[in-house]
């Protein structure tokens, strides 16, 4: 068992190379060829210590503690990896491998621009520490101080080209956000402690608030990390603060740091909060399908790209915490087998977001590098000028639209068997509920689909409908190799789940206490053979022999395969790129069919028609928040009138109510 | 227990019911006046139906009764009354579609698991096989109060009051195998009296607002006042 | 040799349905035809008309990605591997293991991606009409037909094809009115998938009412015999589909010659009598304007709802 003694150890490199990526960019400004050299190889370290720790945490199982010589002297630092961590550890590990093998060739962009490369490097270190420092913790302290850092970091980030107006908005926006839900998991943390009487984890663990004050503290726990996570109606925040941030700082973001989110959610919820209620699966599925609900169909109506895939990962974290009532329902009627199933799931659906969501958004960054245009409305024909990219991007594409036999099928076919197993449930209204759910994510599921095919139909089929289109060129070998990195997790992803369900198991196991099985590598078969299978290596062995056979059998022999001639257009003129179908063109059927959830603002002056799709959550609840915040600030105002006797007057009521309150 | 393992007679009971709540979704979706008329006969003919199984299943003449007094009402004289009041107002191509179609299915959807909560401990106290039915009849009534707060045309509304009575006889049925012999006649009768009134109250308010858009019937207090400024001509 | 002799039929099946997939769709037209009192063309006029694309020319337009000429091949295998786990002939099914009816559901969407990106691929409005209007059936048909599935695998608390029907064979009553509304809708989903009447007209030429067709017009030769034969293999799917699931009598669960021309006949009959079903609603149903879809497939997603409904609140609450 000596490698499983590594854990920790490997998780202390990790923190220690972002340490030293941060401490070596601070140099970049002056020579910009470190950032390129040392900070994003020393990223690189990180991340394969982070991805080594994480697959070893759940090859072995158990816990692995140790407490710091750092923190307060009577509030030590704890830290600690066990198998949920590894989880999230394996899903960091990865993404960041990819874009530290990314970025060098990404932040070469910057280098002749106003913006600080040392900045740049140093903010994504502190980053990337933050969100280590958030899954490694064992105690609160340690936990909101990781956080708060990862959330500062990230701001800078986000902020990072800052002469744009509506980046410093979404900045702004994002920090007052992140703030907000800041405060809820501190509260959170300190409902859990008053109830334990400690701040470290293994203490809250052992001592459960009773079913009130757990209540409190799930809500809180919801409202706190389900805002970070991007849940609705919370999450506004999200499409602004994701498309602002440099490419590869939103692949992290929206690959890793939902996830940290989502892991916060399941240590507080699921480990330290003690045995489930059903009422709290009832929630999480109710709101997960809301916010998958609603993050889809603004999805489809995005022209933006990195607008579009933020939209999208507000969807896939809706399904996940679907999933996740899914298995909290399940626990709390008394069936862990069926919780580790949905439990599962869950997480695979995570690893495969990480995974697809990293590719997508760096392949976004391809985009922007190679064609410098983000809207979907000037792009088109990029898989001919950047062949590489579009296929990686095509993968991508079809992992999210969940078909066989890529990755997203894996998670979404697995949180299907978990709710088709409702009929083991006794509730009548349990019974009716969980279908009903995997229905709403059938939905979703459609759509998203047809978002994906939007997205790459648009972009890189077709012709260019722009100058910066036409003369797209592909990107360097480094970003190349970044893509090709997550490609290849997507494909183990895809073709072994059972293994890889094997290593995820062991965090549901710990989590519900139950196991479950994957049966072999090449089929998974998480309850029984005679219930449900599913086998993507031989699908994609047949997919490929027909297609070869297809290929060989049918090629003309004596004349050449194809001959290219004038797209045939039923006759008419030769069609111009204008007359192609727009991004806009494209979703207006749905934008007719969902018309009254789109705040559609239309505007016609001779020669230009204008439609803007808004979010209807910002009229309906911020806009009122906002207004309601404003007047109290008002009101508060004239207690800050200027006048001496008056501030003496308050001070001395103050006094009054203090001294009768200690009476 | 399996639903294969059920008597033939409860079996068809189910499926009867089951058939009786599809219907009154497509009361709530259809559009055309005379085709909902058709609907609602429809519906009537399946309440009738598990009346006269469940008689056959129980031995119980009165059940019969009902049945063929239901059979009777509902399916042969309410619809021909109403059929003749459409011809009569005119109303033959009224089309009266759903303002927001995906809401009022949600929202039906909604009801009936609903029902099913609420009708949970209820079921538990029947023995016999057919006590969920009541479930369905609970979801019955509460969509056809759907339909009378979705639709405009007074004529839908109608429908659905009846389609609420529908599903109160159907819950009868169901679980007491029927009302004493004297309320059921009682409850035909009082139906068959509003009908009347609703035929002359509708040709009334054709005549003075010259719609029977119910959102419109405040237009009624103007007609009113117009009535009594204006003069017989001489 | 019981393991070869299951393989071996697994192998066979979907090649026999897609030998006789043109047949179906030749009955369907030659019903029609008799409807509107024509005599209508041969029965091996598909078969012809597959020979005689093959034999064609490839063209494809200048502006088309590699995307363009991969599409077919995809779409032909992925549609043949759906056809692949489904039990034809017989319950033994190996192919069932590997995917079962999400899988299936699966692979006919990535077939039905693959066929939308192409009609994106050469850059022509009709391309992008068809592609737009086929994802917004889709967005509504396929959560309506895996509500289906859920609803049957709720029952027979399997997913995979084989078992549920080899559940039904086994005595389960398949006159449940869950079962029925699950018909009811599947058989409209069927249509919507297949581009039939009412959702789309197949032997339309007005490129405007195009949806299938729409995303084929810039294939020829071999690309567009491969595209054609997926279409006629995922009808002739969707009946077997039908057939499996609520009428399996007649299926095969040992693998004798006598009972695989059992079932062959019993398949023959039904798929008949299914195709006539089909051509009689074409001929008295008209196609609906595009924006009435969402309508008729909020009705199949209403009517899966039911059976679902049906289901727990009266079938299983016991």
């Amino acid at each position: 068992m000596m490698l499983a003694a590594l854990v920790l150890p490997l998780a202390g490199v990790a923190v220690l190379a972002a340490l030293a990526s941060a401490a070596v960019s601070l140099a970049a400004s002056r020579w910009p060829r470190v950032l390129s050299w040392l900070s994003f190889p020393l990223l690189g370290v990180c991340a394969l210590a982070a991805l080594a720790s994480g697959i070893d945490a759940l090859w072995f199982g158990g816990a692995h503690q140790a407490v710091l010589p750092l923190g307060l002297p009577w509030l030590p630092w704890e830290v600690s990896v066990d198998p949920l961590t590894g989880v999230f550890l394996l899903i960091l590990g990865a993404v960041l491998l990819a874009v530290a093998v990314y970025g060098p060739g990404y932040a070469r962009e910057f280098r002749n621009g106003r913006d600080s490369l040392a900045a740049l490097g140093v903010f994504t270190a502190l980053f990337v520490l933050g969100m280590l420092g958030v899954l490694l913790a064992a105690d609160a302290f340690l936990f909101m101080v990781a956080w708060e850092l990862m959330s500062l970091a990230s701001y800078f980030l986000v902020a990072f080209q800052h002469e744009q107006a509506e980046h410093r908005h979404a900045a702004f926006l994002y920090l007052l956000m992140a703030h907000v839900a800041g405060l809820a998991i501190l509260l959170a943390f300190g409902v859990l402690a008053a109830a334990s009487g400690s701040f470290s984890f293994a203490v809250m663990r052992s001592m459960h608030p009773d079913a009130f004050w757990a209540a409190v503290a799930f809500a809180l726990a919801l409202l706190g990390f389900g805002t970070k996570a991007g849940l609705a109606p919370l999450h506004v925040w999200l499409p602004e603060a994701h498309p602002a941030a440099p490419s590869h700082i939103s692949a992290l973001m929206s690959a890793v740091m939902l996830k940290v989110a989502l892991y916060g959610f399941l240590r507080v919820a699921f480990d330290l909060l003690g045995p489930p209620q059903w009422g709290f699966g009832v929630t999480l599925v109710l709101v997960g399908g809301a916010t998958a609900v609603i993050g889809v169909l603004f999805a489809l109506q995005q022209t933006d790209l990195k607008r579009l895939l933020a939209y999208s990962s507000i969807e896939n974290l809706g399904i996940i915490f679907l999933a996740l009532g899914l298995a909290q329902i399940f626990q709390a009627a008394g069936h862990p087998a069926l919780a580790a199933l949905a439990l599962v799931a869950a997480l695979y659906q995570a690893l495969n977001h990480a995974l697809l969501k990293g590719l997508l958004f760096l392949g976004a960054g391809a985009v922007l590098h190679g064609a410098h245009e983000r809207s979907l409305e000037h792009l088109g024909g990029l898989l001919r000028r950047m062949p590489r990219t579009g296929w990686f991007f095509l993968i991508g594409c079809l992992g999210m639209a969940a078909v066989p036999p890529l990755n997203g099928f894996v998670s979404e076919w697995l949180t299907f068997q978990a709710a088709l197993q409702a009929w083991q449930l006794h509730d009548s209204l349990l019974r009716i509920l969980v279908p009903l759910a995997a229905a709403a994510l059938a939905l979703t599921a459609a759509l998203g689909a047809a978002v994906f095919v939007r997205a790459f139909g648009t972009a890189f089929l077709g012709r260019a409908r722009s100058r910066q289109a036409r003369h797209a060129h592909e990107v360097g070998r480094g970003m190349l190799a970044g893509q090709a990195l997550l490609v290849l997790g997507i494909a183990i992803a895809a073709l072994l789940p059972g293994p890889v369900l094997g290593l995820l198991a062991r965090a549901a196991t710990q989590l519900t206490g139950a196991t479950v099985t994957g049966d072999g590598w090449l089929w998974l078969t998480p309850i029984s053979p005679s219930v449900a299978s599913y086998a993507p290596l031989p699908i994609l062995a047949v997919l490929l022999v027909v297609g070869a056979l297809g290929v060989a059998l049918l090629r003309p022999r004596r004349r050449a395969a194809i001959r290219r001639a004038v797209p045939w257009d039923c006759g008419f003129a030769p069609p111009t790129p204008r007359m192609q179908y727009s991004a806009a063109g494209f979703a207006q059927p749905q934008r007719r069919v969902f018309a009254p959830l789109y705040a559609l603002h239309e505007q016609v002056t001779p020669g230009r028609y204008e439609q803007v799709v808004g979010d209807r959550a910002w009229r309906q609840l911020y806009l009122p928040l906002g207004t309601l915040t404003d007047r109290v600030a008002d009101l508060a105002r004239r207690m800050q009138a200027g006048h001496v006797r008056r501030y003496l007057a308050w001070s001395l009521i103050t006094l009054l109510v203090l001294l009768w309150i200690v009476s | 227990m399996n639903f294969s393992a059920l008597p033939l007679l409860d079996q068809a009971v189910l499926v009867l019911a089951a058939m009786a709540l599809f219907s009154a979704f497509a009361l709530l979706a259809q559009s055309r006046l005379l085709s909902a008329i058709h609907v609602f006969a429809w519906q009537g003919a399946l309440v009738a139906a598990v009346a006269a199984l469940t008689g056959a299943a129980s031995g119980d003449v009165n059940l019969y009764i009902s049945a063929a007094i239901t059979f009777v009402l509902k399916v042969l004289l309410i619809p021909w009354m109403l059929h003749r009041l459409v011809r009569r107002l005119a109303l033959e191509r009224q089309a009266d579609p759903l303002s927001y179609p995906a809401l009022t299915l949600l929202a039906g959807a909604a009801i009936v698991v609903f029902a099913d909560w609420v009708a949970a401990p209820v079921a538990q106290f029947e023995h016999s096989a057919t006590r969920n039915v009541i479930a369905i009849s609970l979801a019955i009534v509460l969509l056809g109060m759907l339909t009378m707060v979705v639709r405009r045309q007074a004529l839908a509304q109608v429908l659905g009051f009846m389609a609420m009575e529908n599903g109160l006889f159907l819950a009868a049925v169901a679980s007491t195998h029927g009302m004493p012999l004297v309320v059921e006649l009682g409850v035909a009768f009082d139906v068959l009296v509003a009908m009347v009134l609703f035929g002359v109250f509708f040709l009334q308010i054709k005549d003075s607002i010259d719609t029977l858009d119910i959102d419109r019937l405040s237009q009624l207090a103007s007609s009113v006042e117009q009535d009594d400024d204006t003069e017989p001509p001489r | 040799m019981d393991r070869v002799l299951t393989l071996t039929a697994a192998l066979l099946q979907p090649l026999l349905l897609l030998a006789a997939a043109p047949l179906l769709v030749a009955w369907i037209r030659r019903v029609k035809a008799r409807l509107q009192n024509r005599r209508g063309a041969p029965l091996l006029t598909p078969y012809r008309e597959l020979r005689k694309l093959l034999g064609k020319e490839a063209v494809v337009a200048r502006t088309a990605s590699p995307l363009f000429r991969i599409a077919p091949y995809v779409v032909f295998a992925a549609t043949l591997l759906a056809a692949a786990a489904l039990p034809v002939l017989s319950t033994l099914l190996p192919g069932a293991r590997v995917a079962d009816a999400i899988a299936l559901i699966g692979l006919l969407g990535l077939a039905r991606i693959m066929l939308t990106l192409a009609g994106l691929d050469a850059g022509t409005p009709f391309g992008g009409m068809g592609a737009s209007r086929e994802m917004l059936v889709t967005t509504f048909a396929e959560p309506a037909l895996l509500l289906v599935v859920f609803t049957l695998a709720m029952t027979t608390h399997t997913t995979n094809l084989a078992s549920m029907a080899a559940s039904t064979l086994a005595g389960d009553s398949v006159l449940r009115p869950s079962y029925m509304f699950a018909l009811a809708a599947l058989l409209l989903v069927g249509v919507a998938e297949c581009g039939r009447i009412p959702v789309d007209n197949p032997s339309t030429h007005l490129e405007l009412t195009m949806i299938h067709e729409g995303m084929l017009l810039e294939y020829s030769g071999r690309h567009l015999a491969l595209m054609e034969w997926a279409a006629q293999l995922k009808l002739a799917l969707f009946a077997v589909l039908t057939v499996d699931l609520f009428m399996p009598w007649g299926l095969a669960t040992r693998l004798t010659p006598l009972t695989l021309l059992g079932a062959l006949a019993a398949l023959v009959l039904k798929l008949a009598a299914l195709g006539a079903l089909l051509a009689v609603s074409e001929t008295v149903l008209a196609k609906m304007r595009l924006f009435r879809v969402p309508g008729f497939l909020a009705m199949a997603f209403l009517l899966a709802l039911l059976g679902l409904f049906a289901h727990v609140i009266l079938e299983s609450a016991l």
